[in-house]
């Protein structure tokens, strides 16, 4: 009888225990997110996207705490001590935007060898013990192009929209858009001009450049310079080419209205600020003792015809399309870097 | 008497930020705590000794933090890969340093503008040798910087030495006397048939040398460069020699109150961020700090001008 007692009390402690061992693992671990700039609408976006989920993340008990720090100036050395100071302070793990790729590299290997967490993102670090979910802006001009040709077999000549000359990003994309129009040689880059990711600059570019310009069937961009380039095309009185966009508010905006008047359809796509919250849960999921790969890769926001009013809804005026990531997500991004 | 009180004030407003921080964060009152706590002052306090050697003679230098940028860059690429080269960069900005100085004195130039024009020319180079990101610590002094000698910590044993080896040569050695005479009185200097002109080369000269010395820790302790990793040194050093009991004129300065001044500031940043103040408000909560400390000085000055009086 007594033992019956004590064996029964025994397997009703194991059924309470077990399920709660295999979710919450976490749930003592402590969070930081090591931001260098809060200064424009993507990072505020960023910030309260990572309020959200995270907040979420500590009143499900999932972690035990999930802080965000902001430097109060943008600069290498204040984002590496404040880095510092989060080892003292006992987290578990660090998510960073890092001012710097390699300046910060000293403070972080100081938090690896405490046997902190430490996952870089958008801003991402080269110091190897550290996680990186970086952009394939690469990939984002190559998309543009296949999306083109899905919707224009036959090809045709392309304008090609390009960000501040000079900085990496640019580089990139451009690249990317080449290496597309390599793959699909249909199409043929007949014009390129700096639109610097600004509408009023793209605009007065495009204008100064289509009146040396044959007929062309698609604008190749790199966000931000959309709405530009159609009001430039539009007020010259040119048949309207596919505009890929760039998730910004005001090209979603034209997009909707174009559509509605005569069904102008395109893709949208761009790197949305919560990626921030794809950074927490990666870096949950190292702590949970997943395997992941050093190396991962966020996955663009895309907006289609089918997503646009929603999209369109949901953000507000002048700034991003956004989206938070769930757990989920960040299992998908995770199981891809692994093939 | 008055010497005594200038270096009271920040020995007693770094104790009292320490208390708060250890109160706020226990875990900081350890080796590894003080270390991860006051590292990335070292290469702080040295361009405030930089900072204070201009300082010392009247001027004021706003490339400091431009200058350890680029000693930065030089170290992270230069030094690593060809040594010689690198050194001979290096001895080579020194003596640009002790050229301005010069110029400065025997052109009657100011030179709170030539340090400003200087500071694009540092930018610029920096930029030209490494245009983006990068770049290595030569293992040496990433082995000198991350080194952990017995009982304490290295950041608490270079500052101690900092503050030794520059007091011993500011305010015991006859040159040292010298140099601070120069921001006393530069006439008498000059008529004591002294050549002001190299004094004040010399000072520079110190000055680019605490600038190398500082770019070369910082390299140490962040393992790689960047073009724009030292700017807020620039204030932050003329900040710590204020702080730390110095004047702008008169050649008052103290190089213990330096290093001391260099510690509190970077100890104030750490202190905001456990306090868990919102970055809008850290910057000024810095500046109220510094003028709260600098209050406090004034009445103090105030107050033994009155008994002397």
């Amino acid at each position: 009888m007594h033992l019956r007692n004590k064996l029964m009390g025994a397997v009703a402690l194991m059924a309470v225990c077990v399920p709660a061992l295999a979710h919450a693992d976490t749930s003592d671990k402590r969070i930081a997110l090591s931001n260098n700039y809060a200064g424009n609408s993507w990072r505020q976006a960023m910030l309260e996207s990572w309020e959200k989920v995270a907040s979420q993340a500590v009143e499900d008990g999932v972690v035990a705490a999930a802080d965000a720090f902001t430097t109060s100036e943008n600069q290498a050395t204040e984002q590496a001590a404040q880095i510092q100071n989060m080892i003292l302070q006992g987290y578990d793990a660090i998510v960073v935007n890092a001012a710097s790729p390699t300046a910060l590299n000293g403070a972080i290997a100081e938090a690896c060898s405490a046997g902190i967490i430490v996952v870089s993102f958008d801003g991402i670090v080269t110091e190897p013990c550290a996680w990186r979910i970086a952009v394939d802006f690469k990939e984002m001009g190559r998309q543009q192009v296949e999306y083109l040709a899905s919707r224009l077999p036959d090809g045709g000549n392309l304008l090609e929209i390009r960000g501040l000359a000079g900085v990496f990003v640019d580089d990139e994309i451009h690249a990317g858009i080449q290496a597309g129009v390599e793959e699909f040689d249909q199409f043929e880059i007949v014009g390129s001009v700096h639109g610097d990711w600004a509408q009023d600059v793209a605009q007065k570019a495009v204008a100064g450049v289509l009146p040396s310009l044959p007929e062309i069937v698609g604008v190749v961009t790199q966000g931000g310079d959309g709405y530009g380039a159609a009001q430039a095309i539009e007020a010259a009185g040119r048949d309207m080419p596919i505009i890929v966009m760039g998730n910004r508010q005001d090209e979603m905006q034209w997009w909707a209205d174009a559509r509605d008047a005569d069904g102008y359809e395109t893709l949208s796509l761009s790197i949305a600020p919560g990626v921030a919250t794809l950074a927490f849960w990666v870096a949950q999921q190292v702590l949970d003792g997943a395997e992941v790969p050093k190396d991962l890769t966020v996955p663009f926001l895309t907006v289609t015809q089918d997503t646009l009013d929603e999209a369109l809804a949901s953000t507000p005026e002048g700034s991003v399309a956004n989206v938070e990531y769930s757990l989920e997500d960040a299992k998908a991004v995770i199981a891809e870097a692994k093939q | 008497m008055n010497g005594n009180y200038r270096i009271l004030l920040p020995v007693l407003s770094l104790a009292v930020l320490m208390a708060a921080v250890f109160y706020l964060q226990p875990r900081a009152m350890s080796y590894f705590g003080l270390n991860l706590l006051f590292n990335l002052a070292v290469p702080i306090a040295l361009a405030t000794i930089a900072q204070m050697m201009i300082i010392m003679v009247n001027d004021i230098d706003l490339s400091v933090g431009t200058f350890v940028s680029f000693v930065a860059c030089v170290t992270a690429t230069f030094l690593n890969d060809a040594p010689l080269i690198g050194a001979a960069i290096l001895a080579a900005s020194i003596l640009a340093y002790a050229g301005l100085g010069a110029l400065i004195h025997m052109r009657q130039l100011p030179a709170i503008v030539v340090t400003l024009g200087m500071s694009f020319v540092w930018a610029g180079l920096a930029v030209l040798i490494l245009p983006s990101p990068g770049g290595a610590a030569p293992a040496w002094i990433r082995t000198l910087m991350t080194v952990k000698p017995p009982l304490v910590p290295m950041a608490i044993v270079a500052s101690v030495g900092i503050a030794a080896l520059t007091h011993l040569l500011i305010m015991r050695s006859s040159t040292g006397t010298l140099l601070r005479g120069v921001g006393g009185n530069t006439r008498a200097v000059l008529r004591a048939g002294w050549s002001v002109t190299r004094l004040k080369a010399g000072a520079y000269a110190l000055a680019g040398f605490f600038g190398v010395l500082s770019g070369m820790s910082l390299v140490g302790l962040t393992t790689s460069a960047d073009a724009n990793i030292a700017l807020r040194y620039t204030l932050l050093s003329i900040a710590g020699v204020i702080l730390g009991g110095g004047e702008f004129t008169g050649g008052r300065i103290s190089p213990v109150g330096a290093v001391i001044g260099a510690l509190t500031l970077a100890l104030a940043g750490s202190f905001l961020s456990f306090m868990r103040l919102s970055p809008d408000w850290q910057i000024g909560a810095q500046g109220a700090i510094l003028i709260l400390v600098l209050a406090v000085r004034l009445v103090f000055s105030r107050r033994s001008a009155r008994v002397e009086g």
